[in-house]
């Protein structure tokens, strides 16, 4: 079941982070990111969406995509600590945006050349709108970055703040030995190319972490997460088979 | 404009004497995907086959599958085709230059990386002042 726990953790990822960005919606700064961040979590959304749906077919119990997304408590969810991060101010939002997409892009690069058909489907989608993210989120960094005073205290903040759960990006969790999916650990160089290639434009640099945050693998999450939960299972769970 | 000028539709047969329709969905979260495989059920049954939907991930929709007559139709409507990608899709504040569907001026600029749909970014023209939707190309 390795496939399973493996396929799981990438389906929780993708809604976590999902949810987080659809939390923006009628609250961006501007219009054109009121619709940037919905469209970037409906990606994220609908990836997760494929994802759980395989899980299911792979674990054979006949649960349902919907099962797994609102039937499951905070130490069943298996996401990076990274992608439930609250979104604070625009800034930090961004940044997270870029720290994932940054991983994920050559991720499914990897993916897309896989032995798993359903895995290459998914892949070959991701991999194009992960570009868009990277795209977008890395501009805001550089704007902000390099921007006022004000926008460059805050996206410090926001690295100080976040850089210390990209490290769980590269453990391997339970794709461990997985052949359908690439190691994590190998896409660090090309994830910190990325993210130096966009750091040096943005006046930013990658610091040093003393004390790295993981646990999200193993069920052990930030207060955060359970609130996320809640509300986004209340109807599901209010209303129990419903459909709509 | 149809479904298969679109390159959504990729395939019908007769399997066993029911009728099955290839669809691959544009954006992973596509939200009309559900609406088209639903129309191309209902007007297959309509014309009095039996039917089913397949949707096909792999491989992946690309905006080469729009056909040149689908490209003609979406500026038709005012809705700018994709453009090749001069450099490459990750060159950060990327210029792609994009043609007005009204006037055909290259006198544009990008207002929104994100529109309406995910399909689609903001564009402005310029030299008419037209602001209008540009089919990304992915
Ligand atoms: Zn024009």
């Amino acid at each position: 079941m390795a496939l399973f726990d493996a396929v799981l953790e990438l389906a929780d990822d993708h809604l976590v982070l999902g949810h987080r960005l659809s939390e923006w919606c009628g609250h961006a700064p501007m219009l054109e990111e009121d619709l940037a961040m919905p469209n970037m979590a409906l990606d994220l959304i609908g990836t997760a969406r494929t994802l759980y749906d395989y899980a299911a077919t792979l674990e054979g119990q006949g649960r349902t995509e919907d099962d797994m997304a609102y039937l499951r408590g905070e130490r069943e969810y298996r996401n990076l600590l990274l992608c439930e991060r609250p979104n604070e101010d625009f800034a930090q939002t961004m940044l997270r945006q870029l720290y994932f997409a940054a991983f994920m892009h050559p991720y499914w690069q990897a993916a897309a050349g896989g032995g798993d058909e359903v895995i290459r489907g998914v892949a070959g989608k991701a991999v194009k709108e992960m570009a868009y993210h990277i795209r977008h989120a890395g501009e805001w960094v550089i704007r902000l970055g390099d921007g006022t005073e004000e926008s460059a205290r805050r996206m410090k903040d926001a690295v100080e703040a976040l850089h210390l759960y990209t490290g769980e990006l590269f453990e391997e969790g339970a794709a461990e030995g997985v052949d359908a999916l690439p190691s994590r650990a190998a896409i660090k160089p090309a994830w910190e190319a990325t993210i130096d290639h966009i750091f040096g434009q943005a006046l930013l640099s990658r610091p040093v972490v003393q004390y790295p945050q993981t646990g999200g693998r193993r069920g052990l999450h930030g207060e955060s997460l359970g609130h996320l939960l809640a509300e986004m299972q209340s109807v599901y769970r209010a209303h129990p088979g419903a459909t709509w | 404009m149809t479904v298969a000028d679109l390159g959504i539709l990729r395939d019908v047969a007769i399997v066993d004497g029911v009728a099955v329709a290839k669809v691959t969905p544009t954006y992973s979260g596509c939200p009309a995907t559900l609406a088209i495989e639903l129309a191309i059920e209902t007007a297959l049954v309509e014309a009095g086959f039996e039917a089913r939907i397949e949707r096909v991930l792999s491989p992946a929709w690309t905006t080469d599958w729009i056909s040149a007559e689908g490209r003609e139709k979406l500026r038709a409507y005012g809705i700018a085709p994709p453009e090749e990608a001069s450099g490459s899709k990750l060159a950060l504040f990327g210029e792609v230059t994009v043609h007005c569907p009204r006037c055909n001026s290259t006198a544009t600029e990008k207002i929104s990386e994100f529109g309406s749909t995910a399909c689609k970014a903001q564009y402005r023209c310029t030299a008419c002042r037209e602001p209008f939707d540009y089919f990304k190309c992915i």
